[in-house]
């Protein structure tokens, strides 16, 4: 069915570039702020690293600072880097052109989504000049300490974080409203739910999480700047500090912890998600194998999205709550394991018997696979209460955090940005450029936090500025904290390459057919490339098929795209039917 | 067809299109205000258990024992919400002066409910209630704040209908809108009742929810 | 093929880095070393589940690369196998959940013959009260604490008044005996972490949080804040000694109770004739710097803390914030330890509580201070 835009094209800069309505400008906005906030937030872990690789070398990380740049660390990384990148980057980007849309189904809420985004970085970057400069009461923010003076940042600080994070949760409302609605109704003909790529699966899958997730921090995170402004204890009990009785009484730490873990659970599945479905795609599109098993995929991406709003106290198991709370969620969070470990034996199988080529995407792909690996076993360990108690605010924690939210889903931000960089700029990246990066950033960020999990296991404390004189502690962890930091460096300088790759080949690199990877999924069956205004020209395309027609027996080319109907595929052999599945 | 006959067409799948999904949008934001209100819910009922917990609508002398001004709000928002409902009839039969008439009544309604509310806040004020003074005042302060909120949301989407109404726009561009409007509206209505129950609930009720949930 | 190599090197790094690590659990000192089986069942299972998909992963890139007209096999699912993966891995995660919540079972199950010892947390300092003879501990409150009363005790308790008090942060305790811990916290949560006894747990202000353990060794251990706690957190340390019970019963009789510690009031203010000697005055303020928390803050030996240093502080030209320099000399001291706000030395957070302390207390931390600079110069008041 023809349709015209119910908006022309935009005609001048400011509303093709910056007042933009067109999800393809918003979810480059989107990433582009994202990608600098990570820049950022990498800055602040160089500063804490030649803190703990290098005590008391650098004069300007002093205690008060240390703990400010480690929450900026974590704050920025989880919300402002990840979330941002994976639902407002590749989301807004992605779903339309996966699913058929002319654009997101509200472009005007899309666009003040990405605003609102923006206006809270500037507020987040703002607490970095206040009075007392920035919160550093640790990422999860926990009150009574959060608000007051032991921690550096506990005036202007916190209430500029909490303000942010209020105005990001009303941006990713936004966000995700437009998300779920595109998906469920503007779908093209022919686009079943079970025919959309494994990509956008993830990312709806995420936005529902996000819609029902982030009001909880929203709750919490709204209380806790009203204990702070107003005087009121929703969280703060009767309080000695620093030798003086404060007028709080009554309130409840322990609250705001299962407000802001009811969050922060699913918050660390609405990151994993998305890779889960993207890297899905790039597996399958690089190994010219359809994906084993989508079902299940779909099925688990369905049950991990629901089962982790069930599992919040694992965080929680040494916090003071009813002990016996610790049984059930131990229990839900060994079961959420067996859908999440499906989804590894796919990818494996999707490889199993493939033609795997390896470009630049799959090189990142795999590495995701092995990293994520790793950080899914040690979260077994932390899952299984009586193993967290010893483990827990170890460097066991950090490592595996470290692992799988941030290793392994950045391997699939590298991937995708290099996956779908020429249907995006046209042009194509350096191909050795991002060999290189892909080779420093894996085995570095290997060497990293491998060795991190051991001194866990020793007992190391985290968010410590400094070890002295532990008996328990050899001098030999801090060699390999010192080590830990020159390699953090080298990785982290090593992401300027992607930096380059990406700016150049966006002016210089070679132009990109419309289907470089020859994939089937319909982002890259647009009539242009880059694609235009509308996407998909005069007619939205029909579709036939799933998103995984790799090397289908009698066909003649090994991919069949989404939106070619069988009469209309071009065969091995004349009068040889296809000997693929109904879908 | 021909290309006239093509041209309506096209216009009118368009236009349900567009409507289904704003629709599908007002159903996953009303799911997720409702997750947010949930939320706190259960955060008033575990506050609720702890000692220094004092209900407002316990004895006699406190404030929302005899919530008069909150009953008289809650019937200017019932009225706010019939008002709304007689419009989105009026408009679906095409009866452009009464719809006009009932969706103006609503919008009043809905500002003298909200003028209500600050209303109560001051009275509460004024007898020494603050906010900051002990958690149920905390929690019934932030509550009405948020509803009031989220109404005075509606209200800019319904001012943006009300001068499409000024100007003369015809029913059938509008009446889709003022249907969603009214959704909304009987939406937060009843969330208002809920709230309502809460915050003049007594320490009994408190405790006994909190028992049934297990905590 | 170069990505495969690397997998296997990654694997077999891995196993090696696993055996011949310097970096393991402490030898353990409690009854929850059982803990260490059950680290040690996961390990084996998530070990082994991390050798074979890595190799499989990496076979399969070797044996499945891109070799000119060869195709993919297509092949949309395969129930049997899924099905068989699903089995193998819901049992993998049973034998490794059941025995851990066997343990944790144990866990929350303090014995009945425990003993009880209550932990004070705050920022950021630990002390310790027994419940004395009659075994029970008495009310405390919040409201209460105060500095001639640090723990908070309520006076009008008679429970309370042979409570055993533990004001440095070195607890005792006999072997072999099980204890409960009850722990309290006056500001922030804290978490009363001793790596060798495997056990932790929060404490959580406006409520008491307990776990209990057995020590089955003999030593000193030491405890570590495990739960961000201010700007204070790294150095918020103790010791618990644990020793036999005839050494154990020793030490308890030296420490006072509650109502030692109120009846002797005028010992804090001691009347004019009792002259300590410069050495006890010396002693009894490097004991004051450990009690009164001052060490968490300000290190001797010159390394950066939250505070300035001590070494070499007194003679000192101090720049303060707002430019202006001092000369720190006792009255400097004096005045900061009293009074810390009115002077704050430039780059330092204005954190510092004010420490109650009588003049001879004040007299003997500051010459303890002194102390610690190569040339103490002036004698001062």
């Amino acid at each position: 069915m023809a349709y015209s835009d119910s908006h022309d094209a935009p005609k001048s800069f400011f509303y093709r570039y910056i007042w933009s309505q067109d999800h393809k400008v918003i979810a480059i906005q989107y990433s582009l702020t994202a990608i600098f906030m990570g820049l950022v937030g990498m800055l602040m872990s160089w500063f804490m690293r030649l803190q703990l690789g290098f005590p008391d070398e650098f004069d300007f990380v002093t205690p008060s600072a240390y703990y400010q740049f480690m929450t900026m660390h974590g704050m920025i990384m989880v919300i402002y880097l990840l979330t941002a990148l994976f639902l407002g980057g590749f989301g807004n980007y992605l779903i339309p052109l996966m699913v058929g849309a002319r654009d997101m189904v509200f472009p005007y809420l899309n666009m003040l989504s990405f605003w609102f985004y923006f206006l809270s970085v500037l507020v987040l970057m703002a607490s970095f000049f206040v009075p007392g400069g920035p919160t550093g009461a640790g990422w999860t923010l926990y009150p009574p300490q959060a608000i007051l003076p032991g921690t550096p940042g506990s005036d202007w600080g916190i209430i500029t974080m909490l303000t942010s994070l209020v105005i990001f949760i009303v941006a990713a409302t936004m966000g995700g409203l437009n998300y779920v609605t595109t998906v469920l109704q503007a779908r093209t003909k022919g686009m079943t739910l079970m025919r959309m790529p494994l990509s956008v699966w993830g990312i709806f899958m995420a936005s529902i999480m996000a819609l029902l997730a982030f009001p909880a921090l929203f709750v919490s995170g709204l209380m806790m700047l009203l204990d702070k402004t107003l005087g009121t204890s929703f969280f703060m009990p009767a309080i000695v500090s620093m030798g003086q009785q404060l007028d709080f009484e009554g309130g409840s730490p322990m609250l705001f912890q299962h407000l802001f873990w009811f969050f922060g659970h699913p918050e660390v599945y609405i990151v994993a998600l998305p890779a889960f479905g993207i890297v899905s795609d790039l597996i399958s599109v690089h190994a010219r194998k359809n994906i084993f098993g989508y079902k299940m995929m779909v099925w688990s991406i369905v049950a991990i999205g629901a089962m982790s709003f069930v599992v919040w106290a694992h965080h929680m198991y040494v916090s003071g709550m009813n002990p016996y709370f610790g049984f059930f969620f131990a229990t839900t969070t060994l079961i959420i394991a067996v859908p999440t470990a499906i989804k590894v034996y796919n990818w494996l199988l999707t490889l199993w018997r493939g033609d795997i080529h390896l470009t630049v995407p799959m090189l990142f792909a795999v590495g995701f696979i092995s990293t994520f690996v790793i950080g899914g076993l040690t979260g077994l360990f932390l899952g299984n209460v009586i193993v967290d108690i010893p483990l827990s605010d170890t460097y066991f924690v950090v490592a595996h955090f470290h692992m799988v939210m941030g290793i392994a889903p950045i391997m699939v931000v590298f991937g995708g940005i290099y996956h779908w960089f020429p249907k995006i700029s046209g042009r194509m990246y350096n191909e050795a450029l991002g060999q290189m990066h892909f080779w420093i950033t894996f085995v570095g960020t290997y060497l990293i936090y491998f060795p991190m999990h051991y001194i866990g296991f020793l007992g190391v404390p985290r968010r410590y500025y400094a070890y002295d004189n532990y008996d328990f502690i050899p001098p030999s962890v801090d060699d390999l904290n010192s080590f830990i930091t020159v390699v953090a460096i080298v990785v982290g300088v090593s992401q300027l390459l992607l930096i380059y790759n990406l700016a150049r080949s966006t002016f210089k690199g070679e132009k990109a057919d419309a289907n470089p990877w020859q994939a089937t999924s319909l982002e890259w069956q647009t009539p242009t490339t880059p694609p235009g205004h509308g996407n998909w020209g005069p007619e939205q395309p029909k579709v036939y098929r799933w998103a995984y027609d790799f090397s289908v027996p009698g066909a003649k080319h090994d991919f069949i795209p989404q939106n070619i109907p069988n009469e209309d595929v071009p065969l091995a052999q004349e009068g040889q039917p296809l000997k693929g599945i109904d879908t | 067809m021909s290309n006239a006959q093509a041209q309506i067409e096209l216009a009118n799948w368009q236009q349900s299109f567009q409507r289904r999904a704003q629709r599908t949008g007002l159903r996953v934001f009303m799911v997720v205000v409702s997750a947010l209100f949930f939320l706190f819910t259960v955060a008033v009922i575990t506050r609720s258990q702890y000692s220094d917990w004092q209900s407002l609508a316990e004895q006699p002398w406190q404030p929302l024992f005899d919530p008069w001004q909150l009953w008289l709000n809650t019937s200017t928002l019932i009225g706010s919400s019939l008002a709304l409902q007689w419009a989105r009839q009026s408009s679906a039969k095409g009866q452009y002066r009464s719809a006009a008439i009932a969706f103006w009544l609503a919008g009043g309604c809905a500002l003298a409910f909200l003028f209500g509310q600050i209303w109560v806040w001051f009275t509460l004020a004024s007898l020494g209630y603050v906010v900051g003074a002990n958690p149920a005042n905390s929690f019934f302060y932030v509550l009405t704040a948020l509803h009031g909120l989220h109404l005075l949301g509606g209200l800019l989407v319904w001012s943006k209908i009300a001068v499409k109404l000024m100007h003369k726009t015809p029913l059938p561009q509008l009446s889709f809108s003022i249907e969603l409007c009214s959704v909304y509206w009987h939406f937060l209505l009843v969330l208002w009742l809920l709230l309502f129950m809460l915050l003049t609930s007594s320490g009994e009720t408190f405790n006994a929810i909190a028992n049934f949930c297990g905590f | 093929m170069p990505l495969a190599i690397a997998l296997v090197i990654m694997v077999v790094a891995s196993v090696l880095f696993n055996i011949y690590t310097p970096w393991w659990f402490t030898p353990a000192a409690s009854n929850w070393g059982q803990i260490d089986d059950a680290v040690n069942i996961t390990l084996l299972i998530t070990g082994v589940v991390f050798v074979i998909i890595n190799l499989f992963l990496a076979y399969i890139l070797v044996r499945f690369r891109h070799k000119p007209n060869q195709r993919a096999h297509f092949q949309a699912h395969n129930k049997k196998l899924e099905h068989w993966l699903i089995g193998v891995t819901s049992v993998a995660i049973i034998i490794m959940l059941a025995p851990g919540l066997w343990v944790y079972a144990e866990f929350v199950s303090p014995p009945k013959q425990a003993t009880t010892i209550e932990v004070v947390g705050q920022q950021w300092r630990w002390s310790f009260r027994l419940p004395g003879e009659d075994n029970e501990l008495g009310k405390s409150s919040v409201s209460r604490v105060s500095g001639t009363n640090p723990f908070g005790l309520d006076e009008a308790d008679p429970k309370g008044q042979d409570d055993i008090l533990i004001a440095g942060a070195q607890l005792h305790l006999p072997m072999d005996q099980p204890v409960k811990l009850l722990l309290r916290s006056l500001d922030v949560l804290h978490d009363f972490y001793v790596p060798q006894i495997r056990a932790k747990m929060d404490l959580v202000p406006g409520t008491v949080t307990s776990f209990w353990f057995t020590p089955t060794k003999l030593g000193q251990f030491e405890i570590l804040c495990a739960e961000l706690c201010g700007i204070g957190h790294y150095n918020m340390r103790g010791h618990i000694v644990v020793e036999s019970k005839t050494q154990y019963a020793k030490w308890l009789a030296s420490q006072p109770t509650f109502g030692q510690t109120m009846a002797t009031e005028e010992s804090i203010h001691p009347p004019p004739e009792l002259v300590l000697s410069p050495v006890a005055l010396l002693k009894m303020g490097q004991t004051l710097a450990t009690t009164k928390g001052c060490l968490a803050c300000h290190s001797v030996d010159g390394s950066r803390g939250i505070g300035p240093s001590w070494k070499n502080l007194f003679g000192k030209q101090e720049a303060l914030e707002g430019g202006a320099t001092v000369l720190v000399d006792k009255a400097f001291l004096s005045e900061s330890i009293i009074d810390p706000n009115a002077k704050i030395s430039q780059g330092f957070p204005p954190i510092m509580p004010a420490v109650a302390l009588s003049p001879q207390e004040l007299s003997a931390l500051v010459r303890y201070i002194v102390s610690l600079s190569k040339s103490p110069q002036q004698v001062g008041k």
